[in-house]
């Protein structure tokens, strides 16, 4: 490359950097790619990508998937835009921040006992609800609490389930005791059924005033239809520069992206990626494609025929060409998987698997070894899995034929597939939503004894390595943990991984947004509303 | 005037019997859907713990049949229960839908039935000229198409391209009336749209019918201009078929908008039904099902009482 289009490029990607359109990640390669020094790119960075925010306005949201028989209860949260509404006028002790880190939100600090199983969070003095009256430590207690034990209703119970006390310490922190260490509790954290709710005096929560500790205040709340907030002045974090929220349920993707070209809304969820490109040539839009932590599995059962086999099971791994998937398929909107279930977007990713290829010579040779040439088989799948779910498996049954294996895709209704094709069926198509950490996806699905292992995958060394991580304070012992527990996954396990979908969507021009988004929900972590502002 | 008001009571009593039967279907239906309500609400995240004490809280665990009975004890009271998701008066939560959907319905109606029956007449005064064919073609191309397209191209027109009128009809407490007819527009127009080709055909088909009859030549021998043939001679008599016509369209305006809701976002009934009806919330099913029913069970009886009004024959049947 010559020094002059060098210079060029590099003005290019500093503009994009001012204008948001980069992440620091990216622009990091990219301008080491265009010949700049580690350092220099970093002073680039910081010089140009500083665009300070401004104050004011009314921020519209446009959000899929809201229903009438929403409600504040936190334990049956279940709609996404829901998801979006709390992470607006409700708090958690810890919130993941735009650079995918954990920092802290009503818990300003917290601490572990050495086996991390007794956990100490620190409350934030200056967090108050919008009725006026201080978060205490009472409150948090409630909060949790509301998850726990018998008559409680909560869809999050699970994720406690090995808690044993929750404390009020007297001095505004709270003390969680777990019945076996996990270094991941200020990660879970952050689920967004744990919301911080005021407590009644005895002891239950007070969830169904609708109030909250976070960065607005709601005014109007008409459940599936709409929800109206103003900022709340004595939010403890820093940001929440629109005066005003609105938070449209824009059920029908049609109306959702009509909305946001006419200008009736600032910002939408879930784009259709059928129409991404046409979206595109808009010059009034941005679209924002964030890499995220959800995942697409194909579990094989690995202890029925003929997948208890390792080598027909790499087979069918090896006969796929996730790349022609995930360009006809997701509209080159998602990260390839590699058969373990841990995305880049998640603290811990080993970056050195080697990535598998399409390989169907190879996926021939060892169908012979297995002794299963011309290997035929059926896949169950519904349309509602993900856009595009039928067409991706159709795709790979033609790929799949160059190995000499005949799959038979087997479409089957939506209503109730979770309940009657998932866990029963020998192969099948899943959607998984993001989890923080890697112990916590791991533990819910790929544990030997998981309600959820939905391939059946038994591996001793991993289930090993599994508890060994999840008490591990040191990050460095942790990450080579999850590093071999990712080979296992890929070379022995029961789950084909074809991609992990990206989050789409988009927003006017004039709304800006930092340098980074984070991945745990669409719309910058579903923090949209206090995190992002309109140009000046 | 008696015997009119013997028919009213008459068929509002069958009414509330039919309505009975259709609650007791619907309830069934409900219950025939897979899952339950607890699954339906907690979705995923649902294990056996959370289902049971869930069940217990909605009061799921007492038989079908009883939780039906004490659901029609409150409702012959006209008490039409809480929602079992959210625990909200049922009245309190469709109340305001419903008079969403009226608004449009009636908005719609406003503008269709005067525009389909001034058409009407125009092309049966008209009939077999170029005007009466591109009227014809008109309205029912628009009558075949499916809502939702014809949604989508008036959005793509009015609001992409010419941006006079807002895409989605969200609503908002403080709207004044003259924001509130400009924002509602589209789906107004789509309905009287989908509406009009069935009024006016029925419309020009009564007066056409007339046409030929003795009095009308009469009419016309004695030198009465066309139009006034029409308005003052057959419409009179067209009446009870075109009645009825605009009966059964102003039943459509209102139970058959969940399309257009859907596409221009609209607060309205039929969202609200389609939502309760995917968590399985047989309250509200019901309730919205009950007003659907008895619009229509009231509409018709209207455009009976109606037909009879205009043509003092039917008062007397043989």
């Amino acid at each position: 490359m010559t020094k002059i289009k060098d210079q060029m490029l590099i003005d290019r990607l500093a503009d994009a950097a001012r204008e948001g359109k980069v992440s620091r990640r990216s622009f990091m390669n990219y301008s080491m790619a265009a010949g700049l020094t580690a350092s220099a790119a970093t002073g680039l960075w910081t010089t140009q990508a500083k665009a300070a925010p401004s104050r004011g306005g009314t921020f519209r949201l446009g959000a899929h998937d809201g229903n009438t028989g929403d409600t504040h209860d936190p334990g049956t949260y279940v709609t996404f835009s829901m998801i979006q509404l709390i992470h607006t006028f409700r708090s958690y002790l810890t919130l993941i921040e735009s650079d995918g880190s954990l920092g802290p939100d009503v818990a300003t600090e917290w601490s572990a006992s050495p086996d991390a199983k007794v956990w100490t969070f620190k409350l934030n003095d200056r967090a108050t609800f919008h009725s006026g009256a201080k978060v205490t430590a009472n409150d948090v207690v409630a909060s949790l609490n509301h998850h726990r034990g018998e008559s409680s209703t909560s869809a999050a119970k699970a994720l406690l389930s090995d808690v044993v006390d929750i404390v009020d310490n007297g001095d505004h922190s709270i003390t969680v005791t777990l019945g076996s260490g996990n270094a991941d509790l200020p990660w879970l954290m952050t689920d967004y059924h744990f919301a911080i709710c005021p407590a009644n005096d005895d002891g239950s929560l007070n969830w169904q005033s609708g109030d909250g500790c976070g960065p607005y205040r709601l005014v109007e709340t008409e459940f599936g239809v709409q929800y109206s907030l103003v900022r709340h002045d004595d939010w403890h974090l820093e940001g929440a520069y629109f005066d005003e929220v609105v938070i449209t349920v824009l059920n029908d993707p049609n109306a959702r992206q009509t909305a946001l070209v006419t200008g009736d809304v600032d910002a939408i969820t879930q784009l259709e990626l059928k129409t991404l490109s046409l979206l595109q040539r808009d010059p009034n839009i941005e679209i924002d494609n964030v890499p995220s932590a959800a995942a697409i599995t194909m579990p094989m059962m690995c202890d029925t025929a003929p997948f208890d086999n390792v080598d027909v099971r790499n087979a069918m791994k090896l006969a796929m060409n996730r790349q022609e998937i995930i360009e006809k398929i997701t509209f080159n909107t998602a990260t390839m998987g590699n058969d373990f279930h841990h995305s880049p977007a998640m603290p811990y990713w080993p970056d050195d698997i080697p990535q598998r290829e399409y390989d169907p010579d190879e996926a021939k040779a060892l169908l012979a070894k297995a002794g299963a040439e011309g290997l035929s088989v059926e896949i169950k799948v519904a349309d509602s899995v993900f856009s595009g779910a039928v067409d991706m498996c159709i795709l790979y049954a033609e790929q799949a034929k160059a190995a000499g294996i005949n799959i038979t895709v087997n479409r089957v209704p939506s209503d109730g597939y979770y309940s009657d094709v998932w866990l029963k069926d020998p192969w099948c198509v899943v959607q998984w939503g993001a989890r923080p950490t890697p112990d916590v996806m791991y533990s819910l699905a790929y544990k030997d004894d998981a309600a959820w292992n939905e391939s059946r995958w038994q591996n001793e060394r991993f289930n090993e390595l599994l508890l060994q991580a999840k008490s591990e304070l040191d990050n460095d012992k942790r990450a080579e943990m999850y590093r071999e527990m990712g080979m296992l996954a890929r070379d022995d396990g029961g789950t084909l991984i074809p991609f992990f979908p990206n989050f789409v969507y988009a927003r006017r021009k004039n709304v800006q947004h930092g340098p980074e988004l984070a991945a745990s929900w669409q719309m910058d972590g579903a923090r949209a509303a206090s995190r992002w502002w309109f140009e000046g | 005037m008696g015997d009119i008001l013997g028919l009213v009571g008459k068929r509002l009593g069958i009414g509330l019997f039919i309505l009975l039967v259709i609650s007791v279907i619907i309830f069934f239906m409900v219950e025939l859907l897979p899952g339950d309500i607890a699954q339906a609400v907690l979705g995923q995240g649902a294990t056996e713990e959370n289902l049971a004490a869930l069940r217990k809280e909605m009061g799921l665990d007492k038989p079908a049949i009883i939780r039906y009975l004490e659901w029609l004890g409150g409702a012959v009271t006209l008490d039409f229960g809480n929602s079992i998701v959210t625990g909200e008066r049922v009245t309190t939560l469709i109340g305001q839908r419903f008079m969403n959907t009226l608004f449009l319905a009636a908005y719609a109606a406003v503008i269709a039935v005067p525009l389909a029956i001034v058409l009407g007449v125009l092309v049966a005064l008209l009939r077999y000229t170029v005007f009466d064919r591109v009227a014809n073609v008109a309205t029912l191309t628009s009558i075949s198409s499916p809502e939702f397209f014809l949604g989508y191209i008036l959005i793509l027109y009015f609001s992409v391209n010419w941006g006079m009128f807002p895409a989605i009809a969200s609503l908002s407490q403080d709207m004044t009336l003259p924001e509130l007819l400009h924002r509602t527009f589209l789906p107004a127009l789509t309905l009287v749209l989908v509406v009009t080709a069935h009024m006016m055909r029925m419309t020009r088909a009564a007066i056409i019918n007339l046409l030929a009859s003795p009095y009308i030549e009469m009419a016309r021998l004695k030198g009465t201009p066309p139009w006034k043939v029409i308005v003052k001679h057959a419409l009179p008599n067209a009446w009870a078929p075109i009645i009825n016509v605009v009966a059964l369209n102003l039943a459509y305006l209102i139970t058959g908008v969940v399309l257009v809701e859907v596409v221009f976002v609209y607060p309205g009934i039929g969202q609200a039904l389609v939502d309760s009806v995917s968590k399985r919330d047989f309250p509200v099913v019901q309730a919205c099902c009950l007003i659907f029913a008895a619009t229509f069970i009231l509409l018709n009886l209207a455009a009976d009482v109606g037909a009879i009004l205009t043509n003092p024959r039917l008062r007397h049947p043989k």
